[in-house]
């Protein structure tokens, strides 16, 4: 476009970025809040009776109605989502279904989250503290040798290793180190109100197996950014200025391949968050993943509901962080557009 | 490149599409050669392989290896018809987005953000906890999950054809804007926008997969290869290969199409993994 | 060569060529004097930029040195380690990049930048004080925060001077320079041109000028070697290269330059330069040049001296000399069709505006002006200027905000599918980059076709007998009919885009910088075509450019624009030789143009 390039006073530097906070937090916000409407419709229109559905097809009128009135369904569907929506922003995440419908007063999510929350964010981290210095390690490795056998070997592999589901790579592993080696527990089965860290070998196979998953995207991303950086033109002027080789390395081509590193590794968290979910079924992990995929096998939408908008707003939040991170690191972005 | 790169590529190319055409051939023939009935227990539950049953027994004494044999047509079906309908429903997006360059763009760009802002796998489970478990359930669930990403880098295609000559002589030309889209338009878009089409369908393989496997997908007894792996998994001890065997069949069919597909994507010079993080599915 | 200043650089039979065996650069020797500056002439792939980098040591990958010597103030540059060219490179000769926009790092602030180069080379004297120093000496003092901005924060022409302070911030005796002014508009182009002959002046650095444009050149070089298909073929003092040019090819270069100053009908040279890989085994100007015979393809011609200080790869160049000038003198103005006086275009009070979010942005502020039938009329101004949106809106790809739009006495609806049929025939509008303006899934037969059978309802076959007589007129042979545009080259595109234009059979053709993403010498080839089609077919033309020495040649009256205003406006003769107009003279001034001498 045709602007006339000239340069800005510096005592308009600031409000750029509050508008670039700004209009992230609120996307975010209405991320979150199509989010929350995606959540309540899904699990809301269903065909047929939501209280007669969780009671099963022996239940009688009496109870049915009983359980319409604890779930709120008798409520206009507005104001179910309302009142859903501001329990979960003020913390009250709202009863179980199931619970409510074995006799409960009160069934409350939090009681039966707690724990699990707990389990999937011991996972989450351990994997997290792996993945982001080997993707970013090997990413690197691969776009400093970029063409030569070991930008291959992991290019190759990590092409190999890409969309190949949890559950088939964690099968796999426990093949290996459970049924031919012998050496790894198959499941990470944790009594109630035990850490997960007592026994840290339960965790080695789903760590394992969420690496795998994830590493791959995350190698072949970061490749990508610093192969197009190393071959920018600012990193050949750098060399023909006489600049060490360390120096453009670091200062010229890492400096400038970090953003959307950044981008990738967030996405590549993101998308463990959907690891997770599988990974704790393959392990039987008490973690929210497997509750979550129970309550939906057994259609329990009050924590359906409240797990889902949970791992949306986690999801959202990374997103959010990773574009704040970008903000740090792109002087062009602290510019009005 | 060297010359001997390139041969490996080319390499890993045809390795590539010797494992598809296995794989495909598996599961739309195998069954025609199954020894057994897939759904009838034809000996003792986890029977080790023998010369009867080549893989065993399952949980249920029915013979693996004709399950394997039936297990894949469903979850290759299922995930070609789910890209499919993602491309279509992307497409269409993408196209209107980027060409009419109008008030509508915005708004349809927004809400693929917000819908890329949402977990695909966590909005399947709420959907399926909504609508229950099918097929058709299933298909347009992934087709949804996947036209977001899609659409956007249509109308980034899109967006870049629009502005050049050709497309505008044909505009100026007062042509319709369905006439420039398909004879201009469209064959020039066509390769940015299907080079990673390999890695979209592997990851509707690997999404319904996952979701059969959770049991929220395809149910029982239908012999299905992620299926086969759930049901299986308790008695992995005793007998691997009633899980192994499905497993590998699935990882040989997403590696066979990745190796494919960045094969096809580096004789056309372009990158089968997306680039950049935003404009990347997954 | 006795009263030329000792040299600091000698390049002695260099050679490079591609990993994969084909040369690029062949036997290519040359010497610079202290305080001298050396144009280095050529299209885009005669080896200019990898001569240039050579000099630096450098060779860009799949690019491998062959043979031959380079050597710096005395210090030998190839063959050395890695360590050691890191150590001559900016501190004895330094290298300023091409696009100062993508060799700028964006993450570093401006003044860290220079201040890296001190660091590398001088860690001692690396203060800020020196930055500021060094930012001053290109004229970058005025504003104190400037070290502390970022490049994507300057203009083009901060930026390439933010470089050239980097390239001098270690007192190199020796600069590269490639093409450092591309891309900038002329008026900056001309401040940048006079910095750098002020360093050269004061503090004698010498330096090597590679530049396409043999205008630049000859405004700043004391010699010039021009290259052709990877080998010099002819070198010598700035003035008498381009006075007295011996080879055919710069030759033909010389008066395929346009020249606002002296209109003249341009000569463009037929055909392609060879690519890397097509060399043939002889002179490799055989193909195009108009004095070959059987003899110049059988060897390579020797570089021979036609006076000591200039020498020529030509076996006949003796007999060239007493030929003189190339022919093709005395334009247009005597030759000009007598023009109807009644107006086919007229736009009034026209305003154009681009809308981002709830932002808006003028990009047009209320032009008006008149298009006589058969008359040229030239859109004259500097990127930005909303010359090209103009265009845009006459072809009906863009709206108005305000103003008229009337053709042949009917308005103009805004978008060109509101149009009447035969408005949309009649105006016709060519764009700027050949490369993106045909469909490269169609043949070239097939994108004629189209507004023959669109605009013109002919029929299938009707279509097809014209579209061969479509390519007559736009010089074409034939059989490019069943190319691809992948197949053609950017001249040869460019004329297809013409016949897709002429297909219609319009009255008003629309051309938008139709040659600037061309080599000069197949621009003058296009603009030739345009000139004769003009006078033949009697259209009427909209010539869009930023190039005013085009403009001489084949416009009738001028609009000169700046920043989305019209500034002046008249005939060629008038605006061009005696501007009224404050920014019109500056442009003027600035435009880049061959010495008189040249055309003797």
């Amino acid at each position: 476009m045709t602007t006339v390039a000239e340069p800005r006073a510096a005592d308009r530097e600031v409000s750029p970025v509050l508008a670039f906070v700004g209009r992230r937090l609120l996307g975010a916000a209405v991320s979150l809040l199509v989010a929350s409407v995606l959540i309540f419709i899904g699990t809301s229109v269903l065909p047929g009776n939501a209280a007669s559905v969780v009671l099963g097809r022996g239940a009688t009128p009496a109870a049915v109605q009983q359980l319409e009135r604890q779930m709120h369904l008798n409520k206009p569907l507005a104001t179910q989502y309302t009142d859903w929506l501001g329990g979960f922003v003020r913390g009250d995440l709202g009863d179980s279904s199931i619970g409510l419908a074995q006799g409960q007063k009160h069934a409350p999510v939090w009681a039966l989250i707690s724990d699990p929350v707990k389990n999937s964010l011991i996972l989450a981290v351990i994997t997290a503290l792996f993945m982001i210095p080997l993707s970013l390690g090997l990413g690197a490795i691969a776009a400093v040798y970029a063409g030569r056998p070991a930008d291959h070997a992991i290019s190759i592999m990590s092409l190999a290793a890409i969309a190949l589901p949890e559950f088939v790579i964690g099968s796999l592993l426990v093949g290996v180190f459970f049924v031919w080696l012998d050496v790894l527990p198959p499941v990470a089965i944790i009594p109630p109100g035990q850490s997960p860290l007592s026994d840290p070998s339960k965790l080695v196979l789903p760590v394992a197996t969420l690496l795998l998953a994830s590493l791959a995207a995350g190698i072949r991303m970061v490749r990508a950014g610093m192969v197009e950086t190393l071959q920018a033109e600012y990193v050949m002027a750098a060399r023909l200025n006489g600049l060490s080789e360390r120096w453009v390395l670091w200062r010229y081509a890492m400096r400038n391949a970090l953003a959307p590193s950044v981008q990738v590794l967030a996405q590549n968290l993101q998308w463990l968050i959907g690891g997770i979910i599988i990974t704790e079924t393959v392990f039987a992990y008490p973690g929210l993943g497997s509750l979550l995929v129970t309550a939906v096998g057994n259609r329990d939408l009050g924590v359906v509901q409240s797990v889902a908008m949970l791992i949306a707003v986690v999801y959202v939040m990374l997103n959010l962080v990773a574009d704040l991170i970008v903000l740090l690191l792109v002087p062009k972005l602290r510019e009005p557009s | 490149m060297t010359g001997r790169l390139r041969f490996m590529r080319s390499f890993s190319g045809a390795v590539g599409v010797t494992i598809v055409v296995f794989v495909v051939a598996v599961a739309i023939f195998g069954r025609y050669f199954a020894p057994h009935d897939p759904n009838v227990p034809v000996t003792v539950p986890l029977a080790p392989p023998s010369s009867h049953y080549w893989l065993g027994t399952d949980f249920l004494g029915r013979d693996v290896f004709s399950r394997l044999l039936y297990g894949g047509r469903s979850v290759i079906t299922l995930a070609a018809l789910a890209t499919g309908l993602g491309y279509l429903i992307g497409m269409s997006v993408g196209l209107i987005a980027g060409f009419s360059r109008s008030r509508i763009d915005p708004v349809l760009m927004r809400s693929v953000d917000v819908m890329l802002a949402f977990p695909p796998l966590l909005f399947l489970l709420v959907l399926i906890s909504g609508a229950g478990t099918g097929v058709e359930v299933l298909v347009i669930g992934v087709a949804v999950i996947q036209a977001p990403g899609i659409s956007r880098i249509v109308r980034t295609a899109t967006l870049e054809v629009s502005v050049r000559g050709y497309v505008e002589a044909a505009i100026a030309r007062g042509e319709r804007s369905f006439a420039v889209i398909v004879r201009e338009v469209l064959p020039n878009i066509m390769a940015p926008v299907l080079v990673d089409s390999g890695l979209r369908f592997t990851y509707s393989i690997l999404i319904i997969a996952s979701v059969n496997f959770l049991g929220l997908g395809l149910q029982p007894p239908a012999s299905d290869w992620a299926l086969m792996i759930s049901d299986n998994r308790q008695y992995i001890a005793i007998q691997a290969w009633a899980v192994l065997a499905p497993a590998a069949m699935i990882a040989l069919l997403t590696i066979g199409i990745n190796l494919t597909g960045d094969a096809i994507a580096r004789s056309l010079g372009r990158s089968y993994v997306p680039k950049t993080a935003r404009s990347a599915v997954i | 060569m006795s009263d030329a200043p000792a040299p600091v650089v000698q390049v002695e039979g260099l050679s490079l060529g591609l990993t994969t065996g084909d040369p690029v650069v062949e036997d290519v020797s040359f010497t610079v004097g202290a305080g001298q500056i050396l144009g280095l002439v050529g299209e885009s792939g005669s080896g200019k930029t990898t001569t240039a980098l050579a000099l630096l040591g450098y060779t860009r990958r799949g690019v491998e040195l062959r043979g031959g010597s380079v050597s710096i103030s005395g210090q030998p540059i190839l063959g050395q380690g890695i360590s050691n060219l890191r150590n001559l490179r900016g501190k004895v000769v330094s290298y300023v990049p091409q696009d100062p926009g993508g060799a700028l790092n964006p993450s570093l602030r401006v003044g860290d930048a220079v201040m890296d180069v001190l660091r590398a080379h001088r860690a001692g004297a690396a203060s800020l004080e020196s930055v500021k120093a060094s930012l001053e000496r290109v004229e970058l003092g005025a504003d104190p925060r400037l070290p502390r901005r970022y490049p994507h924060q300057l203009s083009g022409g901060q930026q390439q001077r933010v470089t050239i302070a980097m390239a001098c911030v270690c007192d190199p005796p020796v600069a590269v320079l490639d093409e450092p002014t591309t891309g900038l508009d002329v008026i900056t182009q001309d401040r940048i041109l006079a910095e750098l002959a002020r360093l050269r002046d004061d503090d004698g650095m010498a330096m090597v000028y590679v530049s396409h444009d043999l205008a630049v050149v000859a405004k700043m070089a004391d010699r010039i070697v021009v290259m052709y298909a990877g080998r010099v073929v002819e070198s010598g003092p700035a003035d008498e290269v381009i006075e007295r040019p011996r080879h055919p090819y710069t030759r033909a270069l010389v008066s395929a330059i346009p020249d606002f100053r002296r209109p003249r009908a341009l000569r463009g040279i037929p055909g392609v330069s060879v690519g890397v890989g097509e060399w043939p085994s002889g002179c490799a100007f055989v193909p195009r040049c108009r004095y070959a015979i059987d003899r110049c393809s059988e060897a390579l011609p020797e570089l021979s001296a036609a006076t000591p200080d200039h020498s020529v790869r030509c076996i006949r160049w003796q007999e060239l000399a007493s030929e003189g000038a190339e022919p093709g003198d005395g334009r247009a103005a005597a030759t000009a069709v007598e023009a109807e006086d009644e107006a086919l275009l007229q736009v009034d009070h026209l305003e154009v505006e681009y809308r981002n979010g709830r932002r808006r942005n003028t990009v047009v502020h209320d032009v008006s002006f008149a298009i006589e039938s058969g008359r040229c009329v030239a859109l004259v101004g500097e990127s930005g200027s909303g010359k090209t949106t103009i265009g845009r809106c006459l072809a009906g790809l863009h709206p108005p905000s305000a103003g008229r739009i009337v053709f042949d006495g009917s308005e103009l609806a805004a978008f060109a599918r509101n149009r009447p049929l035969a408005a949309r025939r009649r105006i016709q509008i060519v764009f700027q980059n050949p490369f993106e303006s045909l469909n490269p899934r169609h043949k070239v037969s097939s994108s004629i076709e189209r507004p023959l059978r669109v605009l013109r309802g002919l029929s299938q076959g009707e279509a097809r007998t014209e579209v061969g007589e479509l390519l007559d007129r736009a010089k074409l042979p034939r059989r490019v009919g069943d190319r691809f545009p992948i197949e053609l080259s950017g001249g040869e595109r460019q004329r297809v885009a013409i016949a897709r234009a002429l297909a219609a059979k319009p009255d008003l053709l629309i051309c938008d910088e139709v040659t600037s993403a061309l080599d000069v010498s197949v621009q003058a080839a296009v603009l030739e075509l345009l000139s004769e089609l003009q006078r033949d077919l009697r259209l009427s033309m909209l010539f869009i450019t930023h190039n005013l020495g085009v403009v001489a040649c084949v416009a009738d009256t001028v609009l000169v624009m700046d920043r989305g205003s019209l500034r002046e406006s008249g005939t060629v003769a008038q605006v061009l030789n005696a501007p009224a107009d404050e920014y019109t003279r500056r442009l003027l001034s600035a435009a880049p143009c061959l010495p008189d001498g040249a055309y003797s």
